[in-house]
């Protein structure tokens, strides 16, 4: 790769970093998530040259693993009194997105996410787990009322992108996606947003906005799936594995650019050799999640939620 | 049904159109029509036979909008840092240069402030030949700080959208740039200053499924393509032919999503007149509940 030297400038300017944050770290919960992060970004900084594409495009494989747990199985397998409410009170029920109030070790919630079919059939009625306008809306309604009765809202997200249909563009894909990336961010009540498959660019971010976000290790988070990111640049699908690498769309990737707060560890070999496992691995961060925000007031909640989008940026000025 | 083929955008913006510009006579894709380029730029780059809107310049959007096309230009030199080291056939920082060369903006956004007849607004503008006009870091960060100007200066917003929507080479940062903006345009709203998002051809993606739809108005010229799925995108998964007209201004107006189609002559007087109702002194910022 031509910019290598620049790389390495990079990788020693990040170790410096790290080497400065790391007295702080001990003492600074604040500068111990600054210095993971730039560690996860120095681990994946440093894996690129060893190997060429970087395993991502098997990460997509895991991620998109038919027998990975969705979901109501992580709902089933870590939530009690689950309540599943229908319908956006506009136009219709989107199976694509489930969700309702809960218990979480005894104190209720709010759980909301996009649902996969697991066979054919459920997987046509489930839309692939792709919504439409009326599934978004429906998930701000269940917000809405989680943030009206001061329930913190877990928010479970698994799709391969919002529906790209007819009748979704009739209904105002793109605005309810909007109106659900300006309205989120005004609930009063905690958001832990758990990326635990695919997160499929605006179809994933149309509800995946938070206050703490956590990625699995094996789950992905892309603008675009690596597929049509090849045929656009190569104008064919030979070239998705090298897509799904410079897309950098993995969990410590992500993490990297700060855009993910934590990764979650799944059982060796993912998350679909052993769902419970999975599923027990994913309870100690929910939990520790939800325990940290529910300390905060509403209103600082609020405000760092901000402070974190604004954040949300690398550029040049 | 022939403006659905054209959606086949390469990543720069094509060459046919100003290669033909470069004479002294262009084509006009829709009636076929010879047009005298100077007709054309005197009719605000509207054909003159048939009124089909082309595409227009960030610099000339700004120019039309502002009295005596006068603005202060801000946040210049926000640029892209490449966060992922994108490369492909072609470095993304390469593709940057380019753009930034053939377009002399720093990236797809340009944001002035002036006055709109006698009231100052601040208008964001975006630049189609600016890698399809696409929101990466520096996009998302440009109108980020022109709201918090607005805010700041109790000025109306706004935004003239022209974006194949998020950019690919910036991967999940420019998908959070969406998240970004739209939470700042909820501050926005609740410090009650009017917003008009302007819809042109084309705005698609994380644009419309962003900033783009939620304006207090949301206006488009006609026959804007504007939608969240590209339409190839849709044919492909549905395998069938969309409809005609599908996505269009006059689509969206029909089912809901536009306040009104505004064609560009009327554009200005049209948010002149209607920052007037809404903005107007003591009308803006008092809650009558409180
Ligand atoms: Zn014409």
């Amino acid at each position: 790769m031509a910019n290598q030297p620049q790389e390495s400038n990079e990788a020693r300017a990040l170790e410096q970093q790290i080497a400065e944050l790391q007295q702080a770290a001990e003492s600074d919960e604040v500068s111990r998530a600054e210095m993971e992060r730039l560690q996860a970004q120095l681990q994946s900084l440093r894996r690129k040259p060893s190997s060429k594409h970087n395993g991502a495009w098997d990460r997509v494989l895991l991620a998109r693993h038919p027998s990975r747990p969705y979901t109501l199985d992580y709902i089933d397998l870590l939530f009690t009194d689950f309540t599943e409410l229908h319908g956006d009170r506009r136009f219709g029920d989107d199976p694509a997105i489930v969700g309702g109030p809960a218990r979480f070790e005894g104190k209720p919630v709010l759980v909301v996410g996009h649902q996969k079919g697991r066979d054919t059939k459920q997987k046509l009625a489930r839309n692939f787990g792709m919504a439409k306008p009326e599934g978004y809306r429906k998930a701000l309604r269940l917000m809405q009322l989680a943030a009206k009765f001061g329930l913190p809202i877990v928010t479970l997200v698994d799709t391969p992108a919002a529906y790209p249909g007819i009748g979704a563009e009739e209904r105002g894909q793109a605005e309810a996606i909007a109106y659900n990336l300006k309205e989120i961010p005004k609930l009063r009540v905690p958001l832990l947003v758990i990326i635990h498959g695919e997160g499929g660019s605006g179809g994933a971010l149309g509800i995946a906005v938070g206050d703490h976000v956590v990625m699995m290790a094996n789950a992905v988070y892309s603008v675009i799936p690596p597929e049509s990111c090849s045929s656009i640049l190569w104008r064919d699908w030979d070239h998705k594995e090298e897509a799904a690498s410079i897309l950098k769309l993995t969990a410590e990737d992500l993490h990297g650019l700060g855009i993910v707060d934590e990764v979650a560890p799944e059982p060796p070999g993912g998350s679909h050799t052993d769902p419970k496992a999975a599923a027990e691995l994913l309870r100690p961060v929910v939990r520790a999640g939800l325990s940290r925000l529910a300390s905060l007031p509403a209103e600082q909640l609020v405000k760092r939620r901000h402070e974190r989008l604004r954040r949300l940026a690398t550029f040049i000025s | 049904m022939s403006w659905f083929h054209k959606e086949k955008q390469p990543l720069e913006a094509p060459k046919a159109k100003r290669v033909q510009t470069e004479g002294l006579w262009i084509k006009c894709e829709n009636c076929k029509q010879p047009l005298w380029k100077k007709d054309l730029e005197a009719n605000l780059f509207c054909c003159p036979k048939c009124n089909r809107h082309f595409r227009m310049t960030a610099r000339d959007r700004l120019q039309m909008l502002f009295d005596e096309g006068v603005y202060t230009e801000h946040d210049q030199g926000i640029r892209s840092s490449d966060p992922l080291h994108f490369k492909d056939t072609k470095a993304y920082r390469d593709r940057l240069k380019k753009a930034q060369r053939e377009t002399g903006l720093d990236d797809a956004l340009l944001t002035g402030e002036g006055l709109l007849e006698g009231r100052r607004v601040i208008i964001c503008a975006m630049e189609f030949q600016f890698i399809s006009g696409s929101m990466g870091a520096a996009v998302g960060e440009k109108i980020t700080r022109a709201i918090d100007r607005c805010i700041a200066g109790k000025l109306p917003l706004v935004i003239i959208s022209c974006s194949a929507g998020a950019r690919m080479m910036e991967g999940a940062v420019s998908l959070m740039q969406m998240a970004k903006v739209s939470a700042a345009l909820a501050r926005l709203e609740e410090a009650r200053v009017p917003y008009i998002s302007v819809l042109t051809d084309p705005t698609t993606g994380g644009v419309s499924a962003s900033f783009a739809m939620l304006g207090d108005l949301n206006i488009a010229e006609p026959g804007a393509l504007i939608g969240f799925a590209g339409p190839r995108v849709i044919e492909q998964t549905l395998r069938q032919k969309l409809p005609d007209g599908f996505q269009r201004s006059e689509f969206l107006l029909e089912h809901g999503m536009l306040d009104a189609i505004v064609p560009r002559k009327e554009q200005k007087g049209y948010v002149s007149r209607v920052l007037g109702l809404l903005a107007a002194p003591g009308a803006s910022g008092e809650d009558p509940a409180s």
